[in-house]
């Protein structure tokens, strides 16, 4: 009838698209990323490499022979969860183990459940807690740090991590500062460099902090979260300390060891299976950082911010359906 | 300089893109035959008063608004009605419409002052002044066309503090607004003074973003001569011009949902009303002529026109130097809210601030993705909805729910849509589910 296009507004878009968010997050990893191979050199680029080939292998495998549908690979996610699975593990696990955590990731954690926008849970942490739970021992074992150049790298020792040595000297009665005390603790400045054991992207909390900053100017996440998450850990963690110094270290401990940092800016910002409206990104958070402290302080694992992330995670349809955002012209009818 | 304001709770930044904001405004030649369609306001169409064969003059009157919220519509052009007919308006549907064969040399109704000489002394009291707006046919020409006269009469119990008089344009390419304010300042500040004369209000505040500083110097300048009206500068943000976002904006009040800008004591009126105002009150001059702008990228000469209801858009955009090769989309209005239209014989019509060329490249859409639940369609909303969450019920046909989610707040800015980075159609789905909501809300009466 007519050779004009016709179409309902808004006949314009905006500069964003899935593809651009994907890889500002992948770029916002970079640095951590540099970090990692810093530190643990061929071992990480391994690692990286397995991981992210493994991710997107399975999501087109799934995608075109099980779900016989449009392959959509191409669209960053899988990269994105390939990196943050490969920054969850220690850089000396074997490779298998690693490929077997990708299927887990990408099968289970994202396509069961319809792929990318459908997941509930975020799926590098549903493949790491599978390996964490099958593959304890690989899983735990982790290499020091042994910065690039500094020597050769093929000897590399295993030990605990600064969270791990915390929590087996308090079970074996010693104090806090005995713990602190101790060489084979990581010192403050190490903690901030991340020049200590750990999985490949806890590393260095300077790293994923400039990521983050970078993330939130771009407006690919949102602040309240990692923000509120910190926070909650800090204080909790602060009023325990104060109670009892010698049981409870002191909270910047918490904040620059394990996992903390990276599920904060990383994980739990994911954007699928976190709350859609600013109120419930506070409860979430703050949900998370108290579950992580309880799990860190009295569990039986040493580190509990994956668990925290996905208890949450499950909580996020409920979150919300109860906090809505502030509707305008709410506040008038009021009066 | 006043601090810059805005409205806090979302809203975008498209690109500009006003290509045609130093071009001055230019009287546009008569088509040979206009159309001129009687559903022109908000409200029940008008109810002609003429039939084939009928001679009229420019400023007759040709059909009547009967009920409450309708207005009157006068012969644009001098001539002989050929039919009274349905043709293809604006929104894509035949309407009826008065066909009229225009006769070159114009001869005007009585009593109309057809000069250029400013009337600058209020004379018309109160009901003079609103009866003048009705008879002479004046609706909202910022795109709402909701007849003033009927806005002007205020509700028992109600008062209002303030007139805001809308100069946003926050519409990207759009420049009649602007150049308006800039070329015809005088006569919409007597406007807007008789409009608060009518209203009874003190202050008059006119919202104009700071991308036209321009037009606030200029009327900064000018407004020194009028007691009671101001300008606001405001930082430039989508949808400031809708009416909600901008009294928000410039006195901080939120209009509740549901209600109208009354509840807060605001009338919020178009620049380019003032003007018909004006032209109504002053010189007894009906509304048959608007400006209006024919810009896009492809376009040699992005150009504003004052133009005469009834004349085929294609004589605006052959004076705006022809449709470029690679059109693929027209828009009547703006690239956020205005509608694809399919014919160039559609006339313009009161409401009709500008016409949009989109190369074919700009105009398809990008094929959608899935939901990614970035949340940053709920970030933008400048109503606080969640759009995904509403046109998911809208797909679901969960009507109710959609309606509990405030799917009636939803002003149809297109922020969202605009925003979603996986291209889903939005808007089309919180249309439909408006649409839906709004029977089952009138069924219940
Ligand atoms: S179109 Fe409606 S739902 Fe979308 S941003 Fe505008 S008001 Fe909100
Ligand atoms: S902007 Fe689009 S992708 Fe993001 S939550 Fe809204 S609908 Fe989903």
């Amino acid at each position: 009838m007519s050779q004009f296009i016709i179409s309902g507004s808004p006949h314009v878009h905006g500069e964003e698209n899935v593809k651009k968010i994907m890889y500002t997050v992948v770029l916002a990893l970079i640095p951590a990323i540099l970090v990692s191979i810093y530190f643990f050199g061929i071992d990480a680029v391994r690692v990286l490499l397995i991981a992210v080939i493994s991710c997107l292998f399975f999501e087109w495998v799934i995608q075109k022979y099980l779900i016989k549908g449009p392959v959509t690979i191409t669209d960053g996610s899988a990269v994105v969860t390939g990196l943050l699975l490969a920054f969850n593990v220690p850089s000396n696990l074997p490779w298998w183990i690693l490929v077997i955590g990708a299927l887990v990731t990408i099968g289970i954690g994202k396509m069961s459940f319809g792929g990318l926008g459908k997941n509930p849970f975020n799926p590098a942490l549903v493949g790491r807690v599978f390996m964490l739970i099958s593959f304890p021992v690989q899983m735990t074992s982790w290499p020091v740090a042994k910065p690039l150049f500094a020597e050769s790298i093929t000897d590399a020792i295993t030990g605990p991590t600064a969270l791990g040595l915390l929590k087996e000297g308090l079970d074996a009665g010693k104090t806090v500062d005995q713990i602190l005390a101790d060489p084979s603790m990581p010192d403050y400045l190490d903690r901030l460099t991340g020049n200590m054991g750990g999985s490949l992207g806890e590393m260095s909390a300077i790293a994923l902090i400039l990521g983050g900053l970078y993330m939130v100017w771009r407006k690919v996440i949102d602040w309240q979260v990692p923000f509120s998450i910190i926070l909650t850990v800090f204080i909790f963690a602060g009023i325990f300390h104060l109670i009892d110094p010698t049981y409870y270290v002191v909270p910047s401990f918490h904040l620059f060891t394990g996992g903390l940092m990276l599920g904060a800016i990383y994980m739990a910002t994911d954007m699928v299976s976190s709350p859609m409206n600013i109120s419930g990104k506070w409860i979430y958070g703050i949900g998370i950082g108290l579950i992580t402290i309880i799990i860190r302080m009295w569990g039986a694992y040493p580190e509990g911010v994956s668990f925290a992330i996905l208890i949450m995670n499950a909580f996020v349809p409920l979150i919300n359906n109860s906090f809505k955002p502030k509707r305008f012209g709410m506040v008038a009818n009021k009066k | 300089m006043i601090a810059l304001k805005t409205f806090k709770k979302g809203g975008v930044h498209p690109e500009e893109n006003k290509l045609s904001a130093d071009a001055s405004i230019q009287k546009l030649s008569f088509p040979k035959q206009a159309i001129v369609p009687l559903g022109q306001n908000l409200g029940a169409p008008s109810k002609p008063l003429v039939k084939r064969g009928d001679e009229v003059k420019t400023g007759q009157l040709i059909a009547k608004g009967e009920s409450f919220i309708s207005a009157n519509l006068h012969a644009p052009f001098t001539g002989k009605v050929l039919k009274i007919d349905d043709a293809i308006d604006s929104s894509g549907y035949r309407r009826p419409a008065i066909f009229i064969d225009v006769q070159e040399d114009e001869q005007w109704e009585e009593g109309i002052d057809t000069s250029e000489t400013i009337v600058r002394e209020i004379k018309a009291d109160k009901q003079t002044i609103i009866d003048q707006i009705k008879n002479c046919g004046v609706v909202g020409l910022g795109g709402a066309t909701f007849p003033t006269h009927v806005k002007l009469t205020i509700p028992e119990g109600k008062k209002a503090d303030y007139l805001i008089i809308n100069g946003v344009e926050c519409e990207p390419y759009l420049t009649s607004d602007h150049r308006l304010m800039l070329e015809k300042g005088e006569e919409m500040l007597i406007g807007i003074k008789i409009l608060m004369k009518a209203l009874e209000v003190e202050k008059a505040i006119i919202g104009i973003e700071n991308n036209k500083p321009d037009a606030i110097n200029h009327l900064n300048e000018l407004t020194k001569q009028y007691v009671g009206i101001s300008i606001q500068p405001l930082k430039v943000k989508y949808p400031q011009g809708g009416e909600k976002q901008l009294i928000k904006a410039i006195v901080n009040r939120e209009v509740p949902s549901g209600k109208l800008p009354i509840e807060v004591g605001c009338v919020v009126s178009n620049v380019g009303t003032a003007v018909a105002v004006y032209d109504a009150v002053q010189k007894n001059k009906p509304l048959i002529e608007r400006v209006v702008t024919v810009t896009g990228k492809a376009v040699k000469k992005p150009s504003n026109f004052l133009v005469r209801v009834g004349t085929p858009i294609q004589l605006l955009i052959d004076a705006a130097e022809g449709l470029p090769e690679n059109t693929g989309k027209i828009i009547n209005g703006g690239p956020m809210m205005g509608k694809a239209i399919t014919s160039l014989d559609v006339p313009v019509v009161k409401g009709s601030s500008g016409i949009l060329l989109m190369k074919r490249d700009e105009s398809q859409r990008n094929s959608p993705q899935t939901c990614i639940r970035c949340s940053k369609c709920t970030m933008v909303c400048p109503m606080g909805l969640e759009p995904y969450l509403l046109a998911k019920l809208a797909k679901l046909s969960l009507y109710e729910r959609a309606e509990n989610e405030k799917i009636m707040d939803c002003i149809e800015c297109g922020s969202c849509q605009f925003t979603c980075p996986s291209y889903l159609p939005l808007l089309d789905f919180l249309r439909l589910g408006k649409n839906k909501v709004g029977q089952l809300i009138r069924s219940r009466k």
